[in-house]
Protein backbone atom coordinates (compact mmCIF):
# COMPACT_ATOMS: atom_id res chain seq x y z
CA UNK A 1 0.00 0.00 0.00
CA UNK A 2 2.71 2.18 0.94
CA UNK A 3 4.65 1.65 -2.64
CA UNK A 4 1.09 2.68 -4.24
CA UNK A 5 1.02 6.04 -2.21
CA UNK A 6 4.43 6.84 -2.98
CA UNK A 7 3.88 6.90 -6.74
CA UNK A 8 0.19 9.19 -6.06
CA UNK A 9 1.44 12.31 -6.40
CA UNK A 10 -0.77 15.11 -4.28
CA UNK A 11 -0.80 18.64 -5.13
CA UNK A 12 -0.98 20.97 -2.01
CA UNK A 13 -3.71 23.29 -1.27
CA UNK A 14 -0.98 26.67 -2.20
CA UNK A 15 -0.20 25.28 -5.80
CA UNK A 16 -3.72 25.15 -6.65
CA UNK A 17 -4.88 28.61 -5.47
CA UNK A 18 -1.70 29.67 -7.18
CA UNK A 19 -3.01 28.30 -10.61
CA UNK A 20 -6.56 30.14 -9.85
CA UNK A 21 -4.82 33.59 -8.75
CA UNK A 22 -3.18 33.07 -12.17
CA UNK A 23 -5.81 32.25 -14.31
CA UNK A 24 -7.97 35.12 -12.79
CA UNK A 25 -5.06 37.47 -13.84
CA UNK A 26 -4.76 36.23 -16.95
CA UNK A 27 -8.73 36.57 -17.34
CA UNK A 28 -8.17 40.01 -16.51
CA UNK A 29 -5.43 40.68 -19.26
CA UNK A 30 -7.82 39.14 -21.84
CA UNK A 31 -10.40 41.31 -21.10
CA UNK A 32 -8.14 44.40 -20.86
CA UNK A 33 -6.59 43.78 -23.95
CA UNK A 34 -10.11 43.46 -26.01
CA UNK A 35 -10.98 46.30 -24.16
CA UNK A 36 -8.11 48.23 -26.12
CA UNK A 37 -8.53 46.93 -29.37
CA UNK A 38 -5.55 45.71 -31.37
CA UNK A 39 -7.16 45.29 -34.42
CA UNK A 40 -6.10 42.04 -35.94
CA UNK A 41 -3.72 41.00 -33.15
CA UNK A 42 -6.37 41.03 -30.54
CA UNK A 43 -7.87 37.15 -31.92
CA UNK A 44 -4.52 36.00 -31.66
CA UNK A 45 -3.51 37.34 -28.43
CA UNK A 46 -7.37 36.19 -27.32
CA UNK A 47 -6.37 32.38 -28.49
CA UNK A 48 -2.75 32.51 -26.85
CA UNK A 49 -4.08 33.45 -23.55
CA UNK A 50 -6.80 31.02 -23.67
CA UNK A 51 -4.44 28.65 -24.87
CA UNK A 52 -2.38 29.52 -21.48
CA UNK A 53 -5.03 29.03 -19.21
CA UNK A 54 -6.10 25.55 -20.72
CA UNK A 55 -2.39 24.75 -20.14
CA UNK A 56 -2.21 25.61 -16.70
CA UNK A 57 -6.13 23.88 -16.11
CA UNK A 58 -5.00 20.73 -17.57
CA UNK A 59 -1.81 20.55 -16.31
CA UNK A 60 -2.41 21.09 -12.64
CA UNK A 61 -6.08 20.98 -12.22
CA UNK A 62 -6.59 17.98 -14.12
CA UNK A 63 -2.99 16.44 -12.85
CA UNK A 64 -1.87 15.78 -16.19
CA UNK A 65 1.46 16.57 -15.43
CA UNK A 66 1.99 14.16 -12.87
CA UNK A 67 -0.25 11.14 -14.80
CA UNK A 68 0.94 8.63 -16.30
CA UNK A 69 2.29 8.89 -19.60
CA UNK A 70 -0.46 7.32 -21.68
CA UNK A 71 -3.06 9.97 -20.45
CA UNK A 72 -0.46 12.79 -22.23
CA UNK A 73 -0.80 10.20 -24.97
CA UNK A 74 -4.27 10.38 -25.15
CA UNK A 75 -4.65 14.13 -24.74
CA UNK A 76 -2.07 14.49 -27.95
CA UNK A 77 -4.31 12.06 -29.86
CA UNK A 78 -7.52 14.18 -29.16
CA UNK A 79 -5.06 17.46 -29.54
CA UNK A 80 -4.05 16.24 -33.13
CA UNK A 81 -6.96 14.77 -34.39
CA UNK A 82 -8.78 18.35 -33.67
CA UNK A 83 -5.68 20.05 -35.69
CA UNK A 84 -6.10 17.79 -38.49
CA UNK A 85 -9.58 18.34 -39.26
CA UNK A 86 -9.39 22.29 -38.38
CA UNK A 87 -6.45 22.06 -41.25
CA UNK A 88 -8.04 19.77 -44.00
CA UNK A 89 -11.07 21.84 -43.19
CA UNK A 90 -9.55 25.61 -44.00
CA UNK A 91 -7.54 23.62 -46.65
CA UNK A 92 -10.74 23.50 -48.51
CA UNK A 93 -12.25 26.99 -47.50
CA UNK A 94 -9.05 28.86 -48.21
CA UNK A 95 -8.35 27.62 -51.72
CA UNK A 96 -12.21 26.72 -52.71
CA UNK B 1 -8.63 -15.75 14.07
CA UNK B 2 -8.43 -17.29 10.42
CA UNK B 3 -11.42 -15.74 9.65
CA UNK B 4 -10.56 -12.45 10.32
CA UNK B 5 -7.48 -13.68 7.90
CA UNK B 6 -9.45 -15.00 5.54
CA UNK B 7 -11.74 -11.40 5.36
CA UNK B 8 -8.76 -9.43 5.27
CA UNK B 9 -8.05 -11.17 2.76
CA UNK B 10 -11.47 -11.12 0.66
CA UNK B 11 -11.34 -7.11 1.10
CA UNK B 12 -7.59 -6.99 -0.41
CA UNK B 13 -8.94 -9.02 -3.65
CA UNK B 14 -11.93 -7.01 -3.70
CA UNK B 15 -10.93 -5.40 -7.66
CA UNK B 16 -10.97 -1.70 -8.19
CA UNK B 17 -8.67 -0.18 -11.18
CA UNK B 18 -8.53 3.47 -10.31
CA UNK B 19 -6.03 3.88 -13.26
CA UNK B 20 -8.62 2.09 -15.49
CA UNK B 21 -11.26 4.16 -14.89
CA UNK B 22 -9.85 7.28 -14.99
CA UNK B 23 -8.88 6.07 -18.67
CA UNK B 24 -12.28 5.39 -19.57
CA UNK B 25 -12.74 9.00 -18.35
CA UNK B 26 -10.39 10.39 -20.24
CA UNK B 27 -11.49 8.63 -23.21
CA UNK B 28 -14.98 10.16 -22.68
CA UNK B 29 -13.36 13.45 -22.85
CA UNK B 30 -12.16 13.05 -25.88
CA UNK B 31 -15.36 12.48 -27.27
CA UNK B 32 -16.54 15.51 -25.96
CA UNK B 33 -13.53 17.39 -27.12
CA UNK B 34 -14.56 16.46 -30.48
CA UNK B 35 -18.19 17.39 -30.07
CA UNK B 36 -17.44 20.96 -29.04
CA UNK B 37 -14.17 20.75 -31.12
CA UNK B 38 -16.91 20.20 -34.53
CA UNK B 39 -18.88 23.62 -33.15
CA UNK B 40 -15.62 25.21 -32.89
CA UNK B 41 -14.83 24.47 -36.17
CA UNK B 42 -17.82 25.49 -37.85
CA UNK B 43 -17.57 28.84 -35.63
CA UNK B 44 -13.94 29.18 -37.00
CA UNK B 45 -15.34 28.75 -41.14
CA UNK B 46 -17.70 31.29 -40.53
CA UNK B 47 -16.17 34.11 -38.35
CA UNK B 48 -13.73 33.59 -41.22
CA UNK B 49 -16.25 34.04 -44.10
CA UNK B 50 -18.49 36.70 -42.40
CA UNK B 51 -15.70 38.77 -39.84
CA UNK B 52 -17.99 42.40 -40.10
CA UNK B 53 -21.03 40.53 -39.27
CA UNK B 54 -19.28 38.99 -36.19
CA UNK B 55 -18.41 41.87 -35.00
CA UNK B 56 -21.20 43.85 -35.03
CA UNK B 57 -23.46 41.03 -33.57
CA UNK B 58 -20.77 39.96 -31.09
CA UNK B 59 -21.01 43.60 -29.68
CA UNK B 60 -24.43 43.31 -28.02
CA UNK B 61 -23.27 40.32 -25.71
CA UNK B 62 -22.52 41.71 -22.06
CA UNK B 63 -19.01 41.47 -21.60
CA UNK B 64 -19.63 41.98 -17.78
CA UNK B 65 -21.91 38.79 -17.43
CA UNK B 66 -19.44 36.72 -19.37
CA UNK B 67 -16.06 37.87 -17.21
CA UNK B 68 -18.61 37.02 -14.25
CA UNK B 69 -19.12 33.65 -15.52
CA UNK B 70 -15.65 33.11 -16.12
CA UNK B 71 -14.41 34.28 -13.12
CA UNK B 72 -17.13 32.08 -11.82
CA UNK B 73 -16.54 28.54 -13.40
CA UNK B 74 -12.95 29.20 -12.43
CA UNK B 75 -13.58 29.33 -9.15
CA UNK B 76 -15.34 26.58 -9.12
CA UNK B 77 -13.02 24.30 -10.68
CA UNK B 78 -10.32 25.74 -8.26
CA UNK B 79 -12.87 24.21 -5.17
CA UNK B 80 -13.22 20.78 -7.30
CA UNK B 81 -9.51 20.15 -7.24
CA UNK B 82 -9.28 21.54 -3.35
CA UNK B 83 -12.36 19.04 -2.46
CA UNK B 84 -9.83 16.42 -4.01
CA UNK B 85 -6.61 17.52 -2.04
CA UNK B 86 -8.97 17.21 1.28
CA UNK B 87 -10.32 14.05 0.57
CA UNK B 88 -6.97 12.86 0.27
CA UNK B 89 -5.46 14.24 3.17
CA UNK B 90 -8.69 12.19 5.34
CA UNK B 91 -10.67 15.86 5.55
CA UNK B 92 -14.22 14.69 5.07
CA UNK B 93 -15.73 17.80 6.12
CA UNK B 94 -13.71 19.87 4.18
CA UNK B 95 -14.15 18.26 0.81
CA UNK B 96 -18.18 17.99 1.55
CA UNK B 97 -18.00 21.57 2.02
CA UNK B 98 -15.85 22.78 -1.00
CA UNK B 99 -18.06 20.62 -3.36
CA UNK B 100 -20.76 22.39 -1.99
CA UNK B 101 -19.28 25.72 -2.66
CA UNK B 102 -18.70 24.55 -6.16
CA UNK B 103 -22.37 23.36 -6.54
CA UNK B 104 -23.49 26.80 -5.62
CA UNK B 105 -20.97 28.87 -7.85
CA UNK B 106 -22.33 26.45 -10.59
CA UNK B 107 -26.42 27.52 -9.71
CA UNK B 108 -24.96 31.50 -9.97
CA UNK B 109 -23.40 30.33 -13.50
CA UNK B 110 -26.91 29.19 -14.53
CA UNK B 111 -28.65 32.16 -13.29
CA UNK B 112 -26.21 34.12 -14.65
CA UNK B 113 -27.21 32.66 -18.04
CA UNK B 114 -30.63 32.78 -17.72
CA UNK B 115 -30.80 36.55 -17.18
CA UNK B 116 -28.37 36.63 -20.08
CA UNK B 117 -30.69 34.36 -22.23
CA UNK B 118 -34.03 36.38 -20.91
CA UNK B 119 -32.29 40.02 -22.10
CA UNK B 120 -31.53 38.78 -25.50
CA UNK B 121 -35.21 36.91 -25.48
CA UNK B 122 -36.91 40.22 -24.76
CA UNK B 123 -35.01 41.73 -27.29
CA UNK B 124 -36.49 38.99 -29.92
CA UNK B 125 -33.15 37.44 -30.24
CA UNK B 126 -34.16 33.65 -30.39
CA UNK B 127 -33.53 30.87 -32.14
CA UNK B 128 -36.12 31.17 -35.39
CA UNK B 129 -37.54 34.54 -34.11
CA UNK B 130 -38.48 37.15 -36.72
CA UNK B 131 -36.35 39.69 -35.46
CA UNK B 132 -33.01 37.52 -36.03
CA UNK B 133 -34.41 36.13 -39.30
CA UNK B 134 -34.42 40.04 -40.11
CA UNK B 135 -30.40 40.10 -39.88
CA UNK B 136 -27.85 39.61 -42.23
CA UNK B 137 -26.72 35.97 -42.38
CA UNK B 138 -23.65 36.69 -40.46
CA UNK B 139 -25.49 37.69 -37.49
CA UNK B 140 -28.07 34.83 -37.73
CA UNK B 141 -24.84 32.54 -37.88
CA UNK B 142 -23.01 34.04 -35.10
CA UNK B 143 -26.65 34.00 -32.67
CA UNK B 144 -26.97 30.63 -33.52
CA UNK B 145 -24.02 29.80 -32.82
CA UNK B 146 -23.93 31.21 -29.58
CA UNK B 147 -27.21 29.75 -28.51
CA UNK B 148 -26.22 26.84 -29.56
CA UNK B 149 -22.50 26.78 -27.95
CA UNK B 150 -23.53 28.30 -24.83
CA UNK B 151 -26.46 26.29 -24.43
CA UNK B 152 -24.62 23.17 -24.94
CA UNK B 153 -21.93 24.25 -22.28
CA UNK B 154 -24.84 25.06 -20.15
CA UNK B 155 -26.10 21.70 -20.18
CA UNK B 156 -22.83 20.31 -19.61
CA UNK B 157 -22.96 22.57 -16.33
CA UNK B 158 -26.15 20.95 -15.54
CA UNK B 159 -24.84 17.64 -15.91
CA UNK B 160 -22.01 18.17 -13.63
CA UNK B 161 -24.28 19.66 -10.74
CA UNK B 162 -26.20 16.51 -11.10
CA UNK B 163 -22.65 14.27 -10.80
CA UNK B 164 -20.98 16.69 -7.96
CA UNK B 165 -24.29 15.86 -5.95
CA UNK B 166 -23.82 12.81 -6.51
CA UNK B 167 -20.08 12.93 -5.14
CA UNK B 168 -21.16 14.69 -2.17
CA UNK B 169 -23.56 11.83 -1.22
CA UNK B 170 -21.04 9.35 -1.79
CA UNK B 171 -18.51 11.04 0.31
CA UNK B 172 -21.04 11.43 3.25
CA UNK B 173 -22.02 7.98 3.09
CA UNK B 174 -18.13 7.03 3.16
CA UNK B 175 -18.35 5.53 -0.71
CA UNK B 176 -15.14 7.88 -1.62
CA UNK B 177 -12.70 7.54 0.94
CA UNK B 178 -9.29 8.67 1.56
CA UNK B 179 -7.43 5.56 0.19
CA UNK B 180 -10.53 5.37 -3.06
CA UNK B 181 -11.14 8.45 -4.66
CA UNK B 182 -11.28 7.73 -7.82
CA UNK B 183 -14.96 8.53 -8.59
CA UNK B 184 -14.05 12.44 -7.48
CA UNK B 185 -11.28 12.44 -9.10
CA UNK B 186 -13.27 11.45 -12.60
CA UNK B 187 -15.88 14.17 -11.58
CA UNK B 188 -13.14 16.60 -11.06
CA UNK B 189 -12.05 15.92 -14.57
CA UNK B 190 -15.29 16.19 -15.96
CA UNK B 191 -15.87 19.98 -14.22
CA UNK B 192 -12.51 21.01 -15.47
CA UNK B 193 -13.35 19.68 -19.29
CA UNK B 194 -16.27 22.11 -18.85
CA UNK B 195 -14.01 25.25 -17.45
CA UNK B 196 -11.84 24.56 -20.21
CA UNK B 197 -14.42 24.92 -22.88
CA UNK B 198 -15.53 27.90 -21.20
CA UNK B 199 -12.06 28.99 -21.40
CA UNK B 200 -12.78 28.84 -25.11
CA UNK B 201 -15.85 30.08 -25.33
CA UNK B 202 -15.66 33.44 -23.39
CA UNK B 203 -13.13 35.05 -25.33
CA UNK B 204 -14.66 34.19 -28.90
CA UNK B 205 -17.82 35.17 -28.32
CA UNK B 206 -17.81 37.78 -25.55
CA UNK B 207 -14.22 39.42 -26.15
CA UNK B 208 -14.65 40.18 -30.17
CA UNK B 209 -14.48 44.04 -30.86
Amino acid sequence: MSEHDNKVHHISYGTYILVWVALLAFTSITVTIAGIGLGRYTLFIALLIAAIKSTLVINIFMHIKFDEPIFKVFLALSGVTLLIIFALTFFDVLFR
Amino acid sequence: MSNHQETAAATHQTHRDDVGAKMGMWLFLFTEVLLFGGLFLVYAVYRYQYQQQFHIAAMELNTGIGTLNTIILLTSSLTVALSIAAIQKGNKFLSMILISTTLILAAMFMVNKFFEWSTKFSHGIYPGSKELAAKPNGQILFYGLYFVMTGLHGLHVLVGMVVLTFMLVFIKRDIITKDSYAKLENSGLYWHLVDLIWIFLFPLFYLIQ
